[in-house]
């Protein structure tokens, strides 16, 4: 047996993340960015995927910064950065919002097909190591009832399910919720 | 068959890293759930991962001592800070996108929510970037950030430390800490820093005097390797492996 390094611990990202990762958010201009709110995948239905973050207490933080990564719609990653997004909550509504597209299934390790998901990670003051979840979508209910990740959740899997809105087509809202009753299924993956 | 696909990624070792819920750190009681996390392997969603080639930035992005003057140099220690960046394989991990942010030399942010007395320098941003090379080597210039009070059980203060944050080539190597500098005497007062309850995972945030690598009559330099989550490569049929 080799003799692995251990991982370098994590810290929370704090209160002053968007200073690093999206400098524009904390007053900072930088010439080409080039992270954002939009994933930029070309196939695929556009989707706006809209919510909260809650906390225990069930106030909403706005100072959280999450990160998506996703397929296209054909089930692909991409190469490059396409796939990916970041965002933050609004500091006064507390609001984030992602432009995407609807992905496509992937395989799971067995070579079975996944619904459609995307990867969510939540950084936040208070938070010491990134939450880790998945965002799929309520109106894929036959990929869903299928899905191994769905199915090995024991108690919770509607707090991973993103609701249509019923009043604009092709969004969805995804709220998270870090602590208590409706609290969402976050992974160890 | 799934290992003829999958080299999993080792588990996190949960008990190194922070625990979610640390009381000693107030804004963990109400941010952490309650639920255990759910195990599961990694499948390609993890594995895969945004790619950020070295054209992805300027030149500037890694220098915090230049990338925001308006009129002269920032106030401050200067420093180089370096590194590689492996995984637990100990293999180099390159094109690692390494994104830093920091206080300036009095401990203040410039972000319009930091409204700590400590004066702005308006020739720093705090604001850092750089890929990692071949080698896994990657280096930033800074200065020294400050010490700053934050509001935790009571007034506290943080060491001076400066956040990163780390993608490579899986999503499931994601990892954003902060590290510290030798001899700090607020290291161990510090909430956050002791969320790590091993004293050898804290001594991994240390970044280490690096006199070798500073420069003459110029900055001082200090040292910080990162190690991110590496693949099983041995999987069961391991004749089928790759
Ligand atoms: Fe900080």
């Amino acid at each position: 047996m080799n003799k692995r390094l251990k991982e370098t611990p994590s810290q929370t990202a704090g209160p002053y993340v968007h200073i690093g990762l999206l400098p524009a958010a904390a007053g900072i201009e930088v010439e080409h960015h080039g992270i954002s709110s939009r994933t930029n995948l070309e196939k695929g239905i556009p989707v706006i995927i809209t919510g909260v973050v809650r906390d225990g207490a069930g106030e909403i933080v706005t100072d959280a910064l999450l990160e998506i990564w996703q397929s296209d719609g054909d089930g692909k990653f991409h190469d490059g950065r396409k796939g990916f997004a970041r965002c933050h909550t609004d500091y006064d509504s507390g609001e984030f919002r992602f432009e995407t597209v609807k992905p496509g299934s992937v395989a799971w390790r067995d070579g079975s097909p996944q619904a459609p998901h995307i990867t969510l990670l939540v950084f936040a003051r208070g938070i010491n190591m990134h939450l880790h979840t998945r965002i799929y979508f309520a109106d894929e209910t036959e990929a869903n009832a299928c899905d191994p990740v769905l199915n090995a959740i024991p108690d919770g899997r509607e707090t991973l399910l993103a609701k249509p809105d019923a009043k604009s087509n092709n969004s969805y809202r995804f709220d998270v919720s870090l602590q208590g009753d409706a609290e969402t299924v976050f992974f160890d993956i | 068959m799934a290992s003829d696909t999958i080299s999993d990624y080792y588990p996190r070792d949960r008990s190194w890293h922070p625990k979610g819920l640390t009381p000693a750190y107030n804004s963990s009681v109400l941010r952490s759930p309650k639920r255990a996390l759910l195990q599961m392997p990694t499948s390609l969603s993890e594995t895969s991962g945004p790619v950020f080639g070295h054209n992805f930035l300027s030149e500037q992005d890694s220098d915090m001592l230049s990338n925001a003057i308006v009129d002269g140099d920032p106030v401050g220690e200067r420093i180089i800070v370096s590194g590689r960046v492996l995984d637990e394989n100990a293999r180099p991990q390159a094109s690692v996108l390494i994104e830093a942010w920091q206080a300036n030399a009095g401990g203040r942010y410039r972000h319009v929510r930091d409204g700590y007395l400590a004066p702005l320098d308006k020739n720093f941003s705090g604001y850092g970037r750089c890929v990692s090379d071949e080698q896994g080597n990657y280096t930033f210039r800074t200065l020294r950030p400050g010490p700053y009070p934050y509001a935790n059980n009571g007034p506290a203060w943080r060491p001076a430390h400066i956040h990163l944050s780390l993608l490579g080539a899986a999503f499931a190597q994601r990892l954003v800490t902060q590290f510290y500098f030798e001899g700090d005497p607020l290291i161990k007062h510090c909430a956050i820093v002791n969320s790590v309850s091993d004293p050898a995972a804290v001594d991994r945030l240390v970044a280490k005097l690096d006199l070798e690598n500073a420069a003459p009559f110029d900055a001082l330099a200090y040292r910080f390797d990162i190690v991110l989550r590496g693949r099983n490569e041995t999987p069961l049929d391991a004749g089928h492996g790759r």
